[in-house]
């Protein structure tokens, strides 16, 4: 672990300015006494409690993340400070007193009669000041957390678009539809017009986070028509959605990157092509969608493939917990089968 | 000479293969289309077996890519044949650009389009007017072809030091220092040492940018050498190069694409 000896710094100038206002509060209450041991006694006490929480907290393995140790942890670190601060920071503060020959009986907390006193301001003010800090590390932590949420958001979504007009895809599709424009004018308007669903979905899925099954069908349908007509008979595809699960809410986009693996890493580099079979069914309380192709099933898949299961994996885990599973499967010469479950809106 | 050139496309989509073919009937009407394939293999065996004049490969085929099936082809080209000029069509520029500068080699962006297939046919016609069987534009295309190897997309990576092998169902750590060669050998690699041989499944590929390439060479598509342990090179009667390596009885052949690593001092 690395401290930030800067941090450290700026908390401890705080402790002091702290210190300094407790004193001055104490001598207004009672004006008769000196200033100056009274800040002494404040200062000691309260370097005392800071060093022994803002550097003993990096002993607490708990505090690793959050900054601050987790529950009794904490709790038990502020009162060893204050008893450590109260006790040590009197009896140095008081070695202090004496070397600077202030009488005895002025210093703050040395009279018997008052130490119940001095306990209770360095308890109160120990409590606040650890409190004041732990808010702030706290809400550090969170800011911390949330702008790693985003970013993980944010690249989850740049990734998203990146595997959705990747070069070789658009160029190559593009490439296609420029060819049926000589030969074939009217085939060359359907694909147009799966081109422009695709790009579409694409754009919509990162602002929608969910629409229904039936859309993610259709989607799919642009995508597979694209590449029927750029692999030829080499591609063939199947979609089969019983028409009770269509209005079910699914996130956007959510099979296209499994469609993608079964392709690129399935069917593209096998000679004979292959079939590609996306499914959905019901299963009591869960619906079951599946993606099986009959291409070369590499079980030790390449990055990318890995990158399109992980994705999936992350979006359902974040929607739905532990209610949701993927699962892939790889036979090689055979096929693979990737497979979701999420639980079925009522 | 009054023989109509001829060519072999290699393009894995249909459509695109006959875009292409269309086009270059416009752009080069006297240039003969021999045949059209979907895949890397099936490009190396009609090459072998037409001998055109110019062969346009799709860069990302199924079974081979483009470059891998060029390489193969000028490995097992016929000694007395000149080389065909090689076009690479591809839908992304993943190999920088500046390593066709040499000319030996042309690339074609798809969507194709017609002034650039022009240029490129033009360039062709200029190579096949210089060609001679052997000459120095198949040295040219070789030396473009390993540069385009080199140039594939391939991240740093850290030089391998040993290598876990198992063994059994133990890992056994195998020191760098100890293997003389590696051979792909289907879905494996064949790693020798002076008195073992052992398996890895990391592909040849994969293992090559991971080897010092001061001490291991690679002398064909599927065998890299420690370049120290290489006795002799010798040419049989066919006029091939093959290694012998200390401390392994084996002649091993080397390729076209790597003779240039063996030339006397």
């Amino acid at each position: 672990m690395r401290i930030d000896w800067i941090a450290k710094l700026q908390t401890y100038l705080q402790v002091l300015a702290f210190c300094l206002a407790v004193a001055t509060i104490q001598y207004a209450f009672v004006p008769q006494r000196p200033y100056a041991p009274g800040v002494a006694y404040s200062i000691f006490i309260g370097s005392i409690i800071w060093a022994v929480i803002d550097l003993g907290r990096h002993l607490l393995p708990s505090s690793a993340q959050t900054g601050w140790p987790k529950g009794p942890a904490g709790i038990a670190l502020v009162a060893v400070a204050i008893a450590a601060g109260y006790f040590l920071g009197t009896r140095a503060a008081g070695a202090f007193a004496a070397w600077q020959g202030w009488a005895p009986h002025e210093a703050a907390g040395s009279a018997s009669h008052d130490w119940r006193g001095s306990v209770l301001v360095t308890l109160i003010a120990g409590v606040v000041a650890s409190f004041y800090f732990y808010a702030q590390t706290r809400s550090a932590y969170l800011q911390r957390k949330m702008g790693e949420a985003r970013r993980h958001a944010n690249e989850a979504r740049l990734k998203l678009l990146e595997s959705q007009l990747e070069p070789h895809m658009l160029f190559n599709t593009l490439a296609n539809l420029r060819a049926l424009i000589a030969s074939d004018p009217a085939r060359a308007q359907d694909m147009l017009d799966h081109i422009i669903g695709y790009l579409r979905a694409t754009l919509e899925a990162s602002r929608a986070t969910t629409h229904s099954l039936q859309a993610e069908f259709d989607r799919l349908h642009d995508y597979l028509e694209l590449m029927a007509v750029r692999m030829g008979p080499r591609l063939q595809y199947s979609l089969l959605l019983p028409r009770e699960l269509a209005q079910q809410p699914v996130p956007t986009l959510l099979l296209q990157p499994l469609v993608e693996n079964s392709i690129r890493h399935g069917l593209e580099p096998k000679v004979d092509g292959g079939h590609v079979l996306v499914s959905a069914r019901r299963d009591g309380r869960t619906l079951v969608l599946q993606v099986e192709d009959t291409g070369l099933g590499e079980a030790g898949a390449p990055p990318g493939h890995g990158f399109g299961l992980a994705q999936v994996g992350e979006r359902l885990a974040t929607l739905y917990g532990a209610a949701s599973a993927v699962d892939f499967a790889a036979v090689p010469g055979t096929g693979a089968t990737a497979t979701i479950r999420i639980p079925l809106q009522p | 000479m009054t023989r109509r050139p001829t060519a072999l496309i290699a393009e894995d989509e249909p459509l695109l293969a006959q875009a292409l073919q269309a086009e270059l009937d416009r752009a080069w009407p006297a240039l003969e289309v021999l045949a059209s394939v979907g895949d890397g293999a099936a490009a190396v065996e009609r090459a072998l077996a037409l001998r055109p004049d110019v062969l346009f490969f799709d860069v990302r085929m199924p079974g081979r890519t483009g470059l891998e099936a060029a390489v193969e082809l000028a490995d097992e080209w016929p000694a007395g044949a000149a080389f065909p000029a090689l076009v690479f069509v591809t839908a992304y520029e993943q190999y920088a650009v500046q390593a066709f500068e040499a000319q030996a080699v042309d690339y074609v962006l798809k969507p194709v389009q017609r002034a650039r297939l022009a240029r490129t046919v033009a360039r062709v016609q200029e190579v096949l007017a210089r060609r001679a069987p052997g000459g120095a534009g198949f040295e040219a295309t070789l030396a473009q072809l390993r540069a385009l190897m080199a140039a594939g997309p391939q991240r740093p990576q850290e030089t391998l030091r040993v290598l876990q092998v198992s063994v059994g169902n133990a890992i056994r750590m195998v020191p760098l220092e100890e293997v003389l060669y590696f051979e792909a050998a289907d879905k494996y690699v064949r790693v020798l040492t002076t008195g073992h041989e052992y398996l890895v499944r990391t592909p040849l590929k994969d293992l090559i940018p991971r080897l010092d390439p001061a001490q291991f060479w690679q002398v064909h598509r599927g065998t890299v050498v420690r370049a120290m342990a290489v006795h002799s090179v010798i040419r049989d009667e066919g006029g091939k190069l093959h290694v012998v390596l200390r401390g392994r009885p084996e002649r091993l052949p080397v390729s076209r694409l790597y003779a240039y690593l063996f030339k006397a001092m």
